[in-house]
């Protein structure tokens, strides 16, 4: 990880420009009383930083804020725009990623801070030209129409599979509640999330 | 988004250094509130320090059977821990009936207690707000006041608190563990959380420069038989408009011991006293539970829209108590 290893140099620039940002004096005692202090912590930004992601089992090199969130990292540097961008606030799940696993909200989601962590992303589903078999479930099933919120549906419910969640209906509903489908596909989400789980 | 720097620590007193050394820093778990509200303006941190590698998610129950939950321990991981599900139902179920699988994924336990409020007023910078800059002004107050306080409201604030678990909390006598620069502190987590006052801006008496370690309870015979139910206007994710922690210690039809603490009424989660006072020593009836809840709600001070909450918290109260004491 980048911020592991500290070169002083690299360390000078990143704890000067947060000074020069927010307008703070650079003092020069300060800024030797930072270095001592804070050789381990020295923050990086709030200019572009070196970034490494690990998505779809591939190391991308990335400079980019650390304001920059995981969603608009993967859609408009990786150019991996599976992952869609709906309600951008952690309502609508359309930007369901899988971290290490685990499926959450990549909108909500710093890329600088899911370093060393693995992302996988719609893209990164298939195996070997064999479509997921929860991708393969929403073909069978019917499960959109418009298919914007599919990714992330999709994406939703390889965590809730990995999850070991009961698959009855009800459970299914619940534990997809954090995807909207504004087309209504629900009734079909629910069958294919089943029959992916080998409970339909 | 404004601009930020970010650093990531990997221990609480690298946490305490880089919170001493960055002006206007901020600690960042799982984000699913501070990512949001810097997104929508209403927090603005020049620099954020990323806690989520500190060890501190464990689930533990220590030799003298105190249940210890690590402050990063994620929403989903409590929830369904089989221990917090057999020392206290009413934690689990509060964090099931949270947000979304994805966000309980992301969330901390620390962090869900740290959350500020869903006030849309609050979350709408263009709008005067308290709780954002004390002194502007409350747009709910004479606004859309239907999601507000019917409890504990100020003149200058009349928010509620949007966490699940903080209610649940406060029927196991939780405790919060605390490290700040100075060493730690542990509190009572019933003290935790303040009323708006004349200080909306403050919505718990953790200090700027401390870092929630753990939250901790002792199972008991009434955390072990305690409840959650939870009220909204969807049945999923999404906040309370009420909801009820209901913990019973019954013993031969006879109340002995009661824990009832209530959400989306207040801008804590609000402990029933009044009410714990009169289901002490009474049957375990409907009319016990009934004559408890008015006991609270004589107190209840409605907005001009939100009546119905207080009808509503009597019959949430009722049926919790149902849940957890049976209802001959």
């Amino acid at each position: 990880m980048p911020s592991g290893k500290l070169s002083r140099r690299r360390f000078l620039v990143a704890s000067a420009l947060p000074a020069v940002a927010f307008g703070i004096g650079l003092r020069p005692q300060l800024l030797v009383a930072r270095q001592i202090v804070a050789v381990t912590v020295a923050p990086r930004g709030p200019r572009p930083v070196a970034v490494a992601l690990t998505v779809n089992g591939q190391r991308r090199a990335l400079t980019i804020e650390p304001r920059v969130t995981l969603l608009d990292a993967l859609r408009e540097r990786l150019g991996l725009t599976g992952t869609k961008k709906g309600c951008d606030q952690g309502q609508c799940g359309a930007c369901t990623v899988l971290v290490d696993g685990r499926r959450v909200n990549s909108c909500l989601t710093l890329a600088i801070a899911v370093e060393g962590k693995a992302v996988t992303t719609i893209e990164g589903l298939a195996h070997e030209g064999t479509l997921h078999p929860v991708q393969q479930a929403f073909i069978d099933q019917d499960a959109f129409q418009c298919g914007y919120c599919t990714p992330g549906q999709i994406c939703s419910a390889v965590g809730l599979l990995n999850e070991k969640r009961p698959l009855d209906a009800d459970s299914v509903r619940e534990q997809m509640s954090g995807n909207i489908c504004r087309c209504g596909a629900y009734p079909h989400i629910v069958a294919a999330v089943r029959a992916a789980g080998g409970a339909g | 988004m404004r601009p930020f720097a970010y650093v990531r620590v990997t221990g609480a007193d690298e946490a305490q250094r880089a919170l001493a050394t960055q002006p206007h820093a901020a600690f960042l778990a799982g984000g699913t509130t501070l990512i949001d509200l810097m997104k929508i303006g209403c927090a603005t941190p020049a620099t954020l320090i990323d806690i989520g590698a500190l060890p501190l998610a464990q689930i533990e129950t220590r030799s003298d059977g105190t249940l210890r939950i690590g402050a990063l321990a994620k929403m989903n991981d409590v929830a369904d821990d089989e221990h917090v599900r057999a020392a206290a139902p009413a934690i689990a179920r509060a964090l099931a009936l949270s947000a979304s699988p994805q966000v309980r994924n992301m969330a901390t336990i620390g962090g869900n207690v740290m959350q500020r409020t869903r006030c849309v007023y609050f979350r709408d910078v263009t709008q005067a707000c308290n709780k954002r800059r004390n002194g502007e002004g409350c747009t709910a107050i004479g606004g859309d006041d239907r999601q507000m306080a019917i409890f504990g409201a100020s003149p200058r604030c009349i928010c509620v608190h949007p966490s699940d678990l903080a209610v649940a909390l406060l029927t196991a006598d939780a405790t919060i563990h605390l490290l700040g620069p100075h060493g730690r502190r542990t509190l009572s987590f019933d003290g935790f959380h303040r009323l708006p006052g004349e200080d909306p801006e403050r919505d718990t008496i953790l200090g700027r420069d401390e870092l929630i370690e753990a939250i901790s309870f002792v199972p008991t015979a009434l955390t072990r038989n305690s409840a959650y139910l939870k009220v909204r206007d969807r049945n999923s994710f999404a906040f309370a408009l009420v909801s009820v922690a209901a913990g019973l210690d019954v013993r031969h039809g006879v109340i002995r011991a009661a824990r009832l603490a209530l959400g989306g009424v207040a801008a804590k989660p609000w402990r029933a006293h009044a009410a714990e006072a009169a289901l002490i020593g009474k049957p375990a009836s409907r009319a016990t539970y009934l004559a408890a809840a008015q006991a609270e709600l004589a107190a209840a001070k409605p907005q001009r829209l939100n009546a119905f909450k207080t009808t509503l918290a009597r019959n949430a109260m009722v049926r919790a108590l149902a849940l957890v004491g049976g209802a001959a």
